[in-house]
């Protein structure tokens, strides 16, 4: 029962918050927008819900047009980032909500409202109200009232974000199990690219209402059709650079150049943009093909294992991400390898070429 | 020395109260004959004329008539004005939403004519739905702005859950929403409880006999057989008591109702 967009647009005002976007969501695994804030995740969801009419374009699910059926009657659930359930209704009658909507007869919502609690760990919680929970708990109510009544669309809209962070980790593990044997398309809305390597699936990458890029998420992480997407699937940020292939070199800066590697030796002689992860940029030397670096450090943190230095070379700032403590102290000349290898290359007008 | 002053304060803001309250058990004779601190003569009888005197108790009916008819009419109106302000964007919503307040603006003597003449014209004259009607002119903008604060506090995420749930608008608007609110509407109504029930003017001017408010009678008796000034300070002491029982229901909202719901 695929979700499939054709040709939408948004437009509020003079103000296009979707610019034509055409995508069939997946039916197995989840289906994650992930941009950053404003990039319109939220306006697409509630496009699919129906909760927003588009300005031009349709909404079909399963094979069906669905643009100007009442989101009353599309069998559409959502999860919001900000914690909703009816604050007049116990966490019981929260969950039974839909069920009530729909006259389905009461010892069967009791069962379904039952089993969904226990699984989402509510059990000893039905009589309270929203208010007397905590934040998870809150979340969890939400989830299981979006998944008691069999929806055929389940959005989830940074469902994790404002939570804590040991509680995200959690629900973030759950999250795919309670999905696990569902026939229902569920779409997964985030700002974190880590969260959506951790749940799989398909993805979206979103830049200012735009869809740049829509496949497995493994696939759209590991190669990026343009920089945007890159941008948007790093964090911290992609570094980027402007580089020079000639006789057989790429050549970035008067100090920093390497034999041009694999792919990188097919592309015509020029002028192109490189990205590269900040995890690829390490104060050590790995195994592989490695260019090196001299930059000034701008800001060093060491979080537990993890070292992340911004530096400055020349004109660039770039950011390096390494496991191990390096410490390095603010305005030292330290020198870091590149995993050259590891390099996306990017024409004039952005497109990936190698 | 820190208490010092806020109980002295206390104590001045407090003093005409409890000079009403104090002439109210005194014989009219006591409270023009002599300085007294408390009653020297204690006596009920301003209280027994009010209760059994009809012309005295009517005076509460009908003001309680008119203001509960009022309240009810106020914030029945405001609720569903109120969430369009809070929910939709519309040509001119700011401006009509502003516009709505500056109906408190003018004094209610500007209107007392132009009411006078239109109730008399279709028989609403001397009726306690003309006054509640009279007094919608400042409490349902009031309940208005008070009622969208609330609103606008509750995420509109809540609604769309609701229409994804299944729940037609009035469901959503009657089962959910309002219940959320609700201490938002407890504040609304006593708001135009208090507003209606201490106004004079449109009141005494918009009836005669038969809808006549308390405060009117209370001005009346204050010039006919000399001065009765025990039994005047009696009915004052008693116009306290329904704020007083509405305030309680509300307390903890009052602030910010005071705020019109945007704290």
């Amino acid at each position: 029962m695929p979700l499939e967009l054709r040709s939408v647009t948004k437009r509020v005002g003079a103000h296009a918050h979707i610019h034509d976007t055409s995508v069939r969501l997946a039916e197995e695994g989840f289906n994650i927008l992930l941009g950053t804030t404003l990039s319109g995740k939220t306006t697409l969801m509630q496009l699919m819900a129906g909760l927003e009419q588009p300005t031009s374009g349709t909404v079909w699910f399963a094979g069906r047009n669905v643009t100007r059926i009442a989101v009353q009657r599309r069998n559409v659930a959502m999860v919001y980032q900000q914690f909703i359930n009816y604050p007049n209704f116990t966490v019981f009658e929260n969950i039974a909500s839909p069920l009530r909507v729909a006259r389905v007869p009461a010892p069967e919502i009791d069962k379904r409202v039952r089993r969904m609690a226990d699984l989402l760990r509510l059990g000893p919680l039905l009589q309270r109200r929203p208010a007397e929970l905590s934040g998870g708990q809150q979340q969890r109510t939400a989830l299981a009232r979006a998944l008691v009544r069999d929806a055929d669309l389940v959005l989830l809209d940074e469902p994790l974000a404002n939570l804590d962070f040991k509680l995200r980790e959690e629900l973030r593990d759950e999250l795919p199990k309670l999905f696990a044997g569902r026939r229902c398309t569920v779409v997964f809305a985030t700002s974190e690219p880590m969260e959506a390597l951790l749940l799989g699936g398909h993805t979206a990458a979103l830049h200012q209402g735009r869809i740049t890029q829509f496949g497995p998420t493994a696939e759209v992480y590991r190669r990026p059709v343009d920089l945007l997407t890159a941008q948007v699937f790093s964090n911290p940020p992609i570094n980027t650079a402007p580089v020079t292939k000639q006789a057989g070199s790429i050549v970035l800066s008067d100090t920093v150049r390497w034999p041009a590697q694999g792919h990188q030796q097919q592309i015509p002689d020029g002028p192109y943009t490189i990205g590269i992860r900040p995890h690829h940029v390490s104060p050590v030397a790995g195994g592989h093909t490695a260019a090196r670096i001299d930059g000034n450090v701008l800001v060093a943190e060491i979080s537990g294992s993890e070292s992340t230095i911004h530096f400055s070379h020349g004109p660039l700032t770039w950011v390096s991400q390494s496991h191990g403590v390096h410490p390095s102290q603010v305005g030292d000349i330290a020198r870091f390898h590149l995993d050259v290898g590891q390099c996306l290359f990017f024409d004039a007008d952005g497109r990936r070429v190698a | 020395m820190r208490r010092a002053l806020p109980t002295l304060y206390i104590l001045f803001l407090m003093l005409p109260i409890y000079w009403l309250v104090t002439m109210s058990f005194k014989p009219t004779t006591e409270i023009l004959g002599s300085f007294t601190l408390w009653p020297q003569a204690f006596t009920l009888e301003n209280y027994a004329k009010i209760f059994t005197d009809p012309t005295w108790y009517n005076g509460y009916v009908n003001s309680l008539i008119y203001v509960v008819i009022n309240t009810v009419i106020s914030v029945v109106v405001a609720l569903p004005a109120a969430y369009a302000f809070s929910r939709y964007r519309f040509l001119g919503d700011k401006h009509l939403f502003f516009w709505l307040l500056t109906n408190r603006m003018a004094p209610a003597a500007v209107f007392a004519l132009p009411f006078f003449e239109l109730y008399s014209a279709v028989g609403l004259f001397d009726t306690h739905i003309a006054v509640a009607l009279a007094h919608c002119l400042f409490n349902i903008p009031l309940a208005v702005w008070i009622l969208e604060g609330f609103m606008s506090s509750v995420p509109k995420q809540l609604d769309e859950t609701a229409y994804l749930d299944g729940y037609s608008f009035w469901r959503f608007f009657l089962r959910i929403f309002v219940p959320t609110i609700a201490a938002g509407i407890g504040v609304a109504a006593f708001f135009c409880f208090m507003f209606s029930w201490v106004e004079l003017l449109l009141a005494k001017t918009l009836t005669s006999v038969a809808a006549k408010p308390i405060a009117a009678t209370m001005t009346r008796t204050a010039s006919s057989s000399g001065y009765e000034l025990g039994l005047l300070a009696a009915a004052g002491t008693l116009t306290f008591i329904p704020g007083a029982v509405v305030i309680y229901f509300v307390r903890n909202y009052i602030a910010k109702g005071f705020a019109l719901g945007r704290v």
